[in-house]
């Protein structure tokens, strides 16, 4: 087999062996009561109102669970001196690098597979699948942006703090350009630099409002097109996520 | 028991006493506290479309319905027997136009708008929401006549405004044209101007609501077969005076 699948293999293994996986099933029935809850005080679209919180609170949670799995898991890797043991076989730093995305990246696809199922309760299923889909492709590249940041910072809490933000961060930045944008927005000086400055910002984030839409579970899916373009979006941010993280990781001295 | 734990009794007795005691004392301290009530002039002012959707962190839908949960619980206190009197209806349709631009096509609104807040006992408060539904059938009217239809009913029996009532209804005739939209609907200005009682207007309404397959919704459905269930008691009780 080749070593970025046997990595990978590890990756799950101890995905599988951790915690992981209770703290998603404790994630689905937080998910479940809250939406339950939450229909009995609706006078209306009670229905709408559950498939709208659980996926917003599993969207979120799931990738909080992977981003802070992934700066676990490399984190105590380089402490343990694994990291280390790895790079002295014969495997070069960007086929450990790919194995551990294709890993992480395995675990985020487990991960929106657990999350969409119960989507259908209240969703049609083609929709429930596309919005799953694309829950999988947006964890692969919080899975990318936990890898950079864990490589780079080399702690746990600064890691995870760094993907939450940055994930939370391309959340809301249309809305944020939104505020900056507004009518009630002075011409000042100040103003213009700071519009300036959220623009900058957000072309360097990938647009993660623009996937993952609770609006396709209540409304119907998009078009293939328009859900091809937001998940081509995503691929291109996790690929330039994997580059900024291998190039680090090649500078690195171990 | 974990093979890395030591047993219980090796816990000093004093810690498990305070930790006993720590816990009577906070649930003590929780029980004793009145339960948490909104009154009508906690309402705050209503956010920025803007800003709804920068807190929405990319989930227009889900914050626009929890804002609704969030709105309808001022001024419904448990022993408030007049729900909804107090509340600022000017900062209320600022909440409701803000949740609506979140999500537009989200009937939650409309509905709270012409179901809950406009059947208050004040004519002005009443107009506020009329108009505030009306505008909002004006931005969307093949999605949004349901709600139209019943501020047209109620402009006519509660405010006794027939000039207002079939305003809305030639509204209603004119800018609707889904096919979706029933006959009755279409042909509102004439069941407006019929001579019938709000009891049997309703219960038209609600039975083309029903067999149009509009309403699905269970909590909704329940409701407003609540809500007839009330008009036909207070016509019986009026009927007996």
């Amino acid at each position: 087999m080749r070593p970025e699948l046997l990595l990978a293999r590890s990756c799950l293994t101890e995905a599988r062996r951790s915690a992981l996986p209770w703290l998603a099933l404790g994630l689905l029935g937080a998910a479940l009561a809250l939406a339950s809850f939450l229909s009995q005080v609706a006078v209306t679209e009670s229905r709408e109102l559950q498939a709208a919180v659980a996926a917003a609170v599993l969207r979120a949670g799931a990738a909080f669970l992977l981003a802070a799995h992934v700066a676990a898991s490399i984190v105590r890797e380089a402490n343990d001196k694994v990291l280390e043991l790895a790079l002295a076989l014969p495997l070069s730093r960007s086929r450990y690098y790919a194995g551990k995305v294709c890993g992480f990246g395995a675990i985020g696809f487990a991960l929106a597979s657990a999350c969409t199922l119960p989507m259908l309760l209240w969703s049609p299923a083609g929709s429930a699948m596309l919005w799953g889909a694309s829950l999988g492709f947006e964890l692969l590249l919080v899975a990318a942006a936990g890898l950079f940041f864990s490589v780079t910072l080399a702690g746990v809490v600064p890691a995870i703090v760094s993907t939450v933000g940055l994930y939370f961060l391309a959340r809301s930045i249309a809305g944020i350009q939104l505020l900056a944008h507004g009518p009630l927005v002075d011409e000042s000086w100040a103003q213009a630099a700071a519009r300036g400055a959220v623009d900058a910002v957000a072309m360097l984030l990938p647009r993660l409002d623009a996937v993952t839409r609770s609006d396709w579970l209540l409304y119907g899916a998009p078009t293939a097109a328009d859900f091809w373009a937001a998940i081509g979006a995503l691929l291109i941010y996790t690929a330039l996520l994997c580059a900024a993280g291998l190039f680090d990781f090649h500078r690195r001295n171990l | 028991m974990r093979a890395d734990q030591r047993p219980l009794g090796a816990v000093p007795a004093w810690l498990w006493a305070s930790l006993a005691t720590s816990l009577a004392v906070q649930i003590t301290i929780q029980a004793l506290r009145p339960p948490p009530a909104t009154s009508a002039s906690d309402l705050p002012p209503a956010p920025r479309t803007a800003a709804l959707r920068a807190a929405s962190v990319g989930e227009p839908a889900a914050i626009a319905r929890l804002a609704m949960l969030y709105l309808q619980a001022f001024d419904l206190g448990a022993g408030n027997a007049r729900p909804y009197q107090q509340l600022d209806f000017k900062v209320l349709a600022g909440w409701l136009q803000a949740i609506l631009d979140t999500d537009p096509r989200s009937g939650y609104p409309l509905f709270a708008a012409a179901r809950i807040y406009a059947e208050v006992d004040d004519p002005a408060r009443c107009r506020a929401m009329l108009d505030f539904v009306h505008q909002a059938f004006l931005a969307d009217p093949n999605r949004r006549w349901p709600w139209l239809a019943h501020a047209a009913l109620l402009a006519k029996h509660r405010l006794h405004d027939l000039p207002l009532a079939r305003r809305y209804a030639a509204d209603l005739q004119r800018l609707t044209s889904a096919p979706d939209v029933p006959l009755w609907a279409k042909q509102m200005e004439i069941f407006i101007l019929e001579d019938m009682n709000e009891l049997e207007a309703a219960k038209i309404m609600l039975g083309g609501l029903l067999h149009s397959g509009r309403l699905q919704d269970p909590a909704e459905r329940r409701f407003l077969e609540q809500r007839l269930q009330e008009m036909e008691d207070r016509l019986s009780s009026k009927s007996r005076q």
